[in-house]
């Protein structure tokens, strides 16, 4: 088998994250709360010659669909990303991730002193903003560059198959 | 209108503000205006954290309009202190009063005890935040003294843990106000705010030396550079002198300045400046009075 072979092998049921910009397929792992320990198969291309974008990351999951808020985060680090949604060796889906005005669940704000750290019973909020994001409780921006910093994998939200 | 509950001077605009100084005006002028209008009704008052100035004037403010208040007490002798979360909190509270005051040592304390009561709340100070009850007296004080368009203001202190400096900075772009900021570069204003201002295209100038602007100023806005903030005491002395206000200082200011402070001051203004006609801010204190009133009274409806 070819390296060619092995980074488009199709999967049977899951997701396939395409045109995710360089260097951020790890991110888009920790987006969706994957380490390892769940035991889904994964497969990840980095820094992949592309037509469209120069060079991108491509990050393939098994048994996997995205949610929404996921989805919602992916849009600020990867916002050329299209997500394809594979049934029986089959794209069944194929969307663009769109530019959501807020993203709630999935990031940590960085104020240590920002309510939503307290156990309270809250789920962060965070305003998109051009180049970052804003806390909707405390207002603390993070910038777009440190966004994937301040993922928090536990609030990743998932849809099993 | 203002909105159901006041957490944040961002969310401001001039027709609310204007409502409130306008009210207050007419309340400071007449206090039969409103004596005795909310009668039978209550407000607690909820200090997570001590407070002498706002938490008295809010209960002046209540007991002037005829109603009564609630105390939770200290958070020492308060179910605070067994871990009760601020969201139980304030649900219990909202069953006891008809509006609610909170003061809460964490940013977004305001904004998540509103998501949990459907009474009026009063953002009274969260954390390094916001303090937006605070502004409306500010400018109620600059509007008397000063006016509030084309004006130029110079707030100097700390900026970067001042709440009282970020509710003023955004209530000021709803007007023609020329905004300079002065502090040390460490405690200068945070990114938010920043942004904040940048997004509504006010004018504003960041200095870390009174003197470059002080000559052109209407008013001047002190506040307490606190100690507390400095990893190193040595790091507080250097500064703190540098933003010190004495009559020498001010020598080079308009004779129509007025000087502000949101007190409580330590040593940032000289008491010598107190005998001076530019000292506003115990009149600026008093202010709080009339001001709440005037809030309360339009949170609770009766200004409809």
């Amino acid at each position: 088998m070819t390296d060619k072979e092995l980074r488009v092998s199709k999967i049977r049921d899951g997701t396939v994250i395409d045109h995710v910009t360089a260097g951020q397929a790890l991110n888009v792992l920790a987006i969706l709360g994957i380490d390892g320990s769940g035991g889904e198969s994964v497969s990840i291309g980095m820094n992949v010659p592309s037509d469209k974008v120069g060079q991108k990351d491509v990050v393939k999951v098994e048994g996997r669909e995205l949610s929404q808020s996921e989805v919602d985060v992916l849009s600020l680090i990867a916002p050329e990303a299209t997500i394809n949604i594979i049934r029986d060796f089959d794209v069944i889906e194929k969307n663009r991730v769109e530019r959501t005005d807020t993203v709630r669940g999935i990031l940590v704000c960085p104020n240590r002193n920002c309510i939503t750290n307290a156990d309270e019973p809250v789920r962060t909020e965070f305003e998109v903003l051009d180049d970052g994001v804003r806390c909707a409780y405390c207002d603390t921006i993070i910038r777009e560059h440190d966004v994937a910093e301040h993922i928090d994998a536990r609030g990743a939200g998932e849809t099993a198959l | 209108m203002l909105q159901d509950h006041l957490i944040s001077a961002a969310h401001l605009s001039r027709d609310d503000i204007e409502a409130v100084l306008d009210h207050a005006a007419a309340v400071d002028a007449d206090p039969d205006l409103v004596r005795d209008r909310h009668a039978g009704r209550v407000l607690a008052l909820c200090f997570f954290e001590p407070s002498t100035r706002t938490k008295m004037s809010f209960e002046s403010a209540m007991k002037r309009l005829g109603g009564e208040t609630i105390d939770m007490g200290s958070v020492e002798s308060s179910s605070v202190k067994k871990g009760e979360s601020l969201a139980d909190t304030v649900r219990v509270i909202e069953g006891y009063a008809d509006a609610m005051v909170l003061r809460h040592p964490s940013e977004g304390s305001a904004k998540l005890a509103s998501e949990f009561v459907d009474v009026p709340l009063v953002n009274a100070g969260d954390g390094a935040g916001q303090h937006p009850s605070q502004t409306l007296l500010d400018l109620y004080t600059i509007r008397e003294n000063a006016g509030l368009d084309d004006i130029t203001i110079g707030i100097m202190g700390d900026l970067k843990y001042g709440r009282t400096v970020h509710s003023l900075a955004q209530a000021l772009t709803n007007f023609d106000v020329r905004q300079h900021f002065i502090s040390p570069e460490s405690l200068r204003l945070p990114r938010n705010v920043r942004y904040d201002l940048h997004e509504a295209g006010a004018q504003v100038r960041e200095h870390t030396d009174l003197d470059e602007v002080l000559p052109e100023l209407d008013v001047l806005y002190v506040t307490r550079i606190q100690r507390e903030r400095f990893p190193e005491e040595r790091e507080y002395l250097e500064v703190a002198g540098e933003y010190r206000i004495d009559n020498e200082v001010l020598s080079d200011a308009s004779d129509d300045l007025t000087v502000m402070h949101p007190l409580p001051r330590v040593d940032e203004i000289a008491p010598e400046v107190d005998e001076t006609k530019r000292a506003k801010y115990f009149e600026q204190a008093h202010n709080g009075v009339p001001v709440r009133m005037a809030l309360l009274d339009i949170l609770l409806g009766g200004n409809e």
